[in-house]
């Protein structure tokens, strides 16, 4: 356990450091940052000073290392287009994309779940097929269309919710959250919906596709020759041993929902790190690029690592492959 | 003559015929790809061409509206352009985009696939890492990062020029994993087959015997793999222009459409978004059930 830890650990702090490589030479070889920085009359030598000062004199492996030393302790330098630090724009940024991010999830999940389990025991009802079809269209509905479509029916024709923005926020602490106020809630139903949907369907046809296959297991069967009820053989036995893998794909669908949350923050026009990124590639605001590449790029090596350890955790077999597989 | 016999007399066109969702499919796809393809000729008007362009067309709704013009089935946009016609042309530079970057993500995919597979060992372990950390971001992250960077890396001046083949490389990166991954498997497979080592025997090069004997053999899937990757293509595509940063405005493809008609979303002028929409989703759908089609067709533990 501890080897097979140590050895994803170290696998996730390679890709960091790739990212973070990534992240540098955008910082340092694309464009001049001297020239980025001085008025273009300035001479040779405020040139050179300058260099000095930002380190730019020093050998390859040095600056690199500084820039790891920077970025560990959250310091991406000052975003060219709005003249402020970076870690404050992201801070700042990050409450409305994990609030979007957190409705979304618990939606496909809450709705995923029991639709999945439904489509499961009643193969051939006709809601069943309705449910199936539908979700078959929203795997093949773009993301950004899925939020126009929403926008066009419910804020312009119906006119019912906002179209963009998180409504009135409320400062708890220094997290500014939208749950407490009204406007605030109704902002999030359209946004969450588009972000939610794919995942939903996704949940659905797997714990559907999972139900049949444990309802077939012989220990099913012989829940049922013991006469339990089929509400207990449903949800006590059948449901309880379809969550391992809802469990470890939720898990690694949350880097997608705050992946995917770039687009749906782009048509909401909701003020999360999404947005922050597209505006910065539109502006070719590297700071903020690389800041939120080193981010997402955490984000998502956490979240691969926990899930890997949960699985080890939850699936014994696994275990022994594991080990079979390391000891050769 | 005899092929397009031995073709009408398949077990393959036999599932098709029997499919009638297929066919409408089959019909849709082409109808879309012809539509775009000869867009030149069949488009009624010319949406490029500023001579034909009218403001005071601005802004027309559908034909079979109130306020409609016959002569613009499908409205007209903020310019005065023709609808429809800007959907043929913008889905003709969607199609492009989409096929050729399958063709360059299967071509990488094959390649390092293959490579992987044959070789083993060190190699091997290299590939299969890289693959399974890219796999663990979702693809369109990496287009969206490397079409990025790249804007950011090339000179000002070449964007325009260089926009389309940025975004063939970004998406044919985020996609040749799992061409890499299938094409690996059944290399590990064939490889240690008789013909193959037939051919080591009689002392054929590594890599003839990986192109010309083992390729054959493990094509089935990965060309399955590819008819369901255009319609995944077409979508990053039309994602990126509509965030932006895919297809230059002067070429203007289907995602681009949507981008530009979603600015006048709240004033009521829903055509010029919808219509490019409409077709991105049917297009996109009957490629995915072709594809669908297709892998059952040719699993033979179906049949």
């Amino acid at each position: 356990m501890i080897a097979f830890v140590i050895r994803r650990l170290l696998q996730g702090v390679v890709v960091m450091l790739v990212v973070g490589f990534i992240a540098f030479s955008l910082f340092n070889f694309v464009g001049d940052p001297v020239a980025l920085m001085l008025p273009p009359e300035a001479t040779q030598a405020d040139r050179q000073a300058m260099r000095e000062t930002l380190g730019l004199d020093r050998p390859f492996h040095v600056q690199f290392a500084t820039f790891v030393g920077n970025a560990v302790q959250g310091n991406f330098g000052i975003s060219l287009r709005l003249g402020r630090p970076v870690s404050a724009l992201l801070v700042e940024r990050l409450p409305a994309t994990l609030e979007l991010a957190f409705v979304a999830a618990s939606l496909a999940l809450l709705v995923g779940i029991p639709l999945g389990v439904y489509t499961g025991l009643k193969r051939n009802a006709w809601l069943s097929r309705v449910f199936l079809t539908v979700s078959l269209i929203g795997v093949s509905l773009p993301t950004f269309l899925i939020g126009i479509f929403l926008i066009l029916i419910f804020a312009v024709w119906l006119g019912w919710l906002p179209s963009f923005g998180r409504g009135d926020t409320v400062m708890v602490g220094a997290w500014s959250t939208g749950f407490l106020t009204a406007s605030g809630l109704k902002a999030l139903i359209l946004p969450s919906i588009t972000l939610g949907l794919f995942q939903l369907t996704l949940i659905m046809r797997l714990v559907r596709s999972e139900m049949l296959e444990v309802l077939r297991t012989d220990y099913i069967k012989f829940a049922r020759a013991r006469g339990l009820t089929n509400r207990s053989i449903h949800f006590g036995h059948a449901l309880r041993n379809t969550l391992v893998p809802v469990i470890t794909i939720t898990g690694l669908q949350l880097g997608a929902i705050i992946a995917f949350a770039i687009i749906t923050e782009t048509v909401f026009q909701w003020p999360g790190m999404g947005l922050l990124f597209i505006q910065a590639v539109q502006f070719a605001d590297i700071p903020v690029m690389a800041a939120y590449l080193c981010l997402i790029g955490f984000i998502f090596v956490v979240i691969n690592l926990v899930v890997d350890m949960l699985y080890y955790l939850v699936d014994p077999r696994l275990r022994i492959d594991r080990a079979v597989a390391g000891g050769h | 003559m005899r092929s397009l016999s031995r073709l009408l007399d398949s077990d393959v066109f036999w599932s098709f015929r029997r499919s009638p969702l297929t066919i409408v499919a089959a019909a849709t796809t082409l109808a879309c790809i012809v539509a775009a393809v000869f867009a030149g000729w069949i488009a009624p008007h010319n949406p490029f061409d500023l001579k034909t362009l009218n403001l005071l067309d601005a802004f027309t709704p559908p034909a079979w509206t109130e306020r409609g013009n016959p002569a613009y089935l499908l409205g007209t946009d903020d310019q005065g352009r023709d609808v429809l016609s800007a959907i043929m042309y913008g889905s003709r530079v969607s199609l492009m985009v989409g096929f050729f970057a399958v063709m360059l993500a299967m071509t990488l995919g094959i390649a390092l696939g293959l490579l992987s597979g044959y070789v083993g060992g060190k190699v091997d372990a290299f590939i299969m890492r890289v693959a399974d950390v890219q796999l663990s971001f979702p693809a369109i992250l990496i287009a969206l990062l490397i079409d990025g960077v790249a804007r950011v890396a090339l000179p000002k001046e070449s964007h325009d020029t260089l926009a389309l083949y940025v975004l063939v490389l970004a998406i044919a990166a985020s996609g040749w994993v799992q061409y890499a991954r299938t094409v690996r498997g059944s290399t590990l497979v064939e490889r240690n087959k008789e013909y193959v080592q037939a051919a080591r025997v009689i002392g054929r090069h590594p890599v003839a015997i990986m192109f010309s004997h083992v390729l054959p053999n493990v094509m089935g899937p990965v060309l399955v793999l590819a008819t369901l990757h255009i319609g995944t293509a077409i979508i990053t595509e039309a994602t990126l222009s509509f965030l932006g940063v895919g297809v230059p405005p002067t070429q203007p493809s289907l995602g681009t459409l949507i981008r530009i008609g979603n600015d006048f979303l709240f004033s009521g002028e829903w055509w010029i978004t919808v219509f490019p929409g409409a077709w991105l989703v049917i297009m996109v759908l009957a490629m995915n059930l072709l594809g669908d089609w297709l892998r059952d067709a040719l699993n033979p533990k179906l049949r």
